[in-house]
């Protein structure tokens, strides 16, 4: 493992569900301890992408490599020591809900690193803190927590065993303003105090900026732009311009009758 | 004739694949079950859940099947004078027979369904993904819990309901048939043979693995929302059923055929 290898190297995937192909020839890499954001149309692939990548989904093709070490056909143990490595927040939250919201935030450090439960709940309740929780939400179900509460939960549980990469499935979504943007300030923490390298996916242009060393889109399953943030308004690509500015017409379609 | 050809050949390679798929994941449960780690937690929930929980319907059931059986066969057996094998019909249907199917079925309905719906709804909301992004087998985690339960917890609640399937023949025979108590326990006692009840067990342990097992494999295969999570619960109640009833005919060949 040189030191030079990008953290993770996605070369060629391609991934298709029967006859619909999702992502068809997609490239992209993320640096160490860079924050790369991935905008694209709803449905183009972005959630496939992360899946595949953890080994939740089998590409047909392609090469997926983290730390240069390729993923793809990983067996069982290496899989598990290669997931060490990740922190997920899904789009939907993907909590517990047999457990209670510190246990889901420490779960990772309980099973996966094997901590002790009193050590990992005093990180639990460190990182809720973090996401703007408090201890008394800690004892609740997932259940009982809103919706944009339960997207701080999994955020929480994404970042607490400190992992090195962290996948980012739309973590502002479904927040108001002012705590997208308390979320936004942490994604800049974990990457530029901890180090993690960070992918995320997101539909709010105003988060993208902020979070992103690197932005790159993508379109009918290709990565069709791939630039610096600050790049992005003078991308002078079509599709990249009528996506950030949320227009109607250009040259991406989208299949609604009116 | 073609068509019809087609469709036989494509209901038969379903049916193969449906299979193919239900040995890969038995023959991987059985891998899991037999390698560390455990976790002695969720097996002692699964194990109060499957066993404690599940006495009130196994012996609701066994004892008014024993008080049918002493009624049945003591009107049926009046006709060759032969009234004197009640005790006998009661304690060997009940052990051999009754008190394994009974359990088994009433176990499936509540248990191997609570399973598919709990499992299923963690596939559908990705928790399952999310168990394996914290470095958590889901396997282990989900799915050898359940299963070992299903293995310990069938025999013993089949020996409990077994007695009290004896009790209740017991109690028409001597309060409403007018048997004497003693005759009837020490015939009862010296009818009774260790295989008859341990061929009981065996069926027993194998209902339970059927049960947990199709309770898993169809939570896990679940798809598509709630429909599918719905569709999981009856399939998993209807094929361990009739799983439980062939194998049923197959541990009896197997031990009192000869
Ligand atoms: N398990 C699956 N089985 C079949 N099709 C799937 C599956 N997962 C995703 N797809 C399809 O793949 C396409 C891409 O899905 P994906 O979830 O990656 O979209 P996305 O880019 O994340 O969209 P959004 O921004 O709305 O979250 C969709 O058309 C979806 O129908
Ligand atoms: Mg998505």
């Amino acid at each position: 493992m040189t030191s030079a290898a990008p953290k993770i190297q996605l070369m060629n995937v391609h991934k298709r569900f029967g006859h619909k192909v999702v992502l068809d020839g997609l490239n992209l890499t993320v640096g160490k301890g860079e924050s790369v954001v991935v905008i694209g149309g709803s449905g183009t692939g972005k959630s496939v992408m992360l899946k595949s990548v953890l080994g939740l989904l089998t590409p047909e093709r392609g090469s997926i490599k983290i730390d240069g070490e390729e993923v793809i056909g990983l067996g069982l143990a290496a899989r598990e020591r290669v997931m060490m490595k990740f922190g997920m927040l899904f789009q939907g939250g993907a909590l517990f809900d047999s457990l209670k919201v510190w246990e889901n935030v420490a779960f990772g450090l309980i099973q996966g690193r094997k901590m002790e439960r009193a050590k990992a709940r005093d990180i639990a309740f460190e990182k809720l803190a973090q996401v703007g929780l408090t201890a008394e939400v800690g004892e609740l179900s997932p259940a009982e927590l809103s919706g944009g509460m339960q997207k701080r939960v999994g955020l929480a549980r994404a970042i607490a065993a400190s992992p090195e990469i962290i996948f980012f499935d739309e973590p502002t979504t479904g927040l108001d303003p002012i705590m997208a943007d308390v979320i936004n300030d942490l994604i800049i923490k974990c990457v530029k105090e901890l180090g993690v390298s960070a992918l995320s996916i997101t539909h709010d242009m105003a988060s993208a900026r902020k979070i992103a060393d690197r932005i790159a889109m993508i379109y009918k399953g290709k990565i069709i732009w791939d630039g610096p943030v600050a790049d992005i308004d003078k991308a002078g690509n079509p599709y990249v311009d009528q996506f950030i500015h949320g227009r109607a017409e250009g040259p991406i379609k989208m299949e609604v009758k009116v | 004739m073609l068509d019809f050809l087609s469709t036989v050949g494509r209901v038969i390679i379903a049916f193969l694949v449906a299979t193919g798929r239900l040995v890969l994941f038995t023959a991987n449960a059985l891998f899991h079950l037999v390698t560390p780690p455990y976790f002695p937690r969720l097996i002692l929930k699964q194990m109060i859940d499957i066993g404690y929980y599940s006495l009130p319907v196994v012996g609701l059931t066994t004892v008014f099947s024993g008080m049918v059986l002493a009624l049945q066969s003591y009107t049926g057996f009046a006709r060759f004078s032969a009234e004197g094998a009640v005790s006998a019909v009661v304690v060997l249907s009940m052990t051999r027979e009754l008190g394994p199917v009974l359990a088994g079925l009433m176990v499936a309905g509540r248990i191997g369904a609570a399973m598919a719906a709990e499992i299923g709804t963690m596939r559908v909301t990705e928790q399952i993904d999310a168990l394996v992004t914290l470095s958590t087998n889901p396997m282990k985690y989900l799915v050898v819990p359940r299963i070992l339960a299903g293995l310990t917890m069938l025999p013993i609640l089949v020996l409990v309901g077994d007695i009290i399937g004896v009790f209740g023949g017991y109690i028409i025979s001597i309060y409403k048939l007018g048997f004497n108590p003693a005759t009837y326990l020490t015939k009862t006692y010296n009818y009774l043979e260790f295989m008859d009840v341990f061929s009981g067990l065996v069926k027993a342990a194998v209902f339970g693995f059927i049960i947990a097992l199709m309770g898993c494999y169809n939570g896990y295969n679940s798809k598509g929302g709630a429909q599918g999570v719905g569709a999981a619960t009856t399939n998993a109640v209807v094929s361990s059923s009739i799983l439980i009833l062939i194998f049923n005919y197959i541990i009896t060949e197997l031990f009192f055929s000869r």
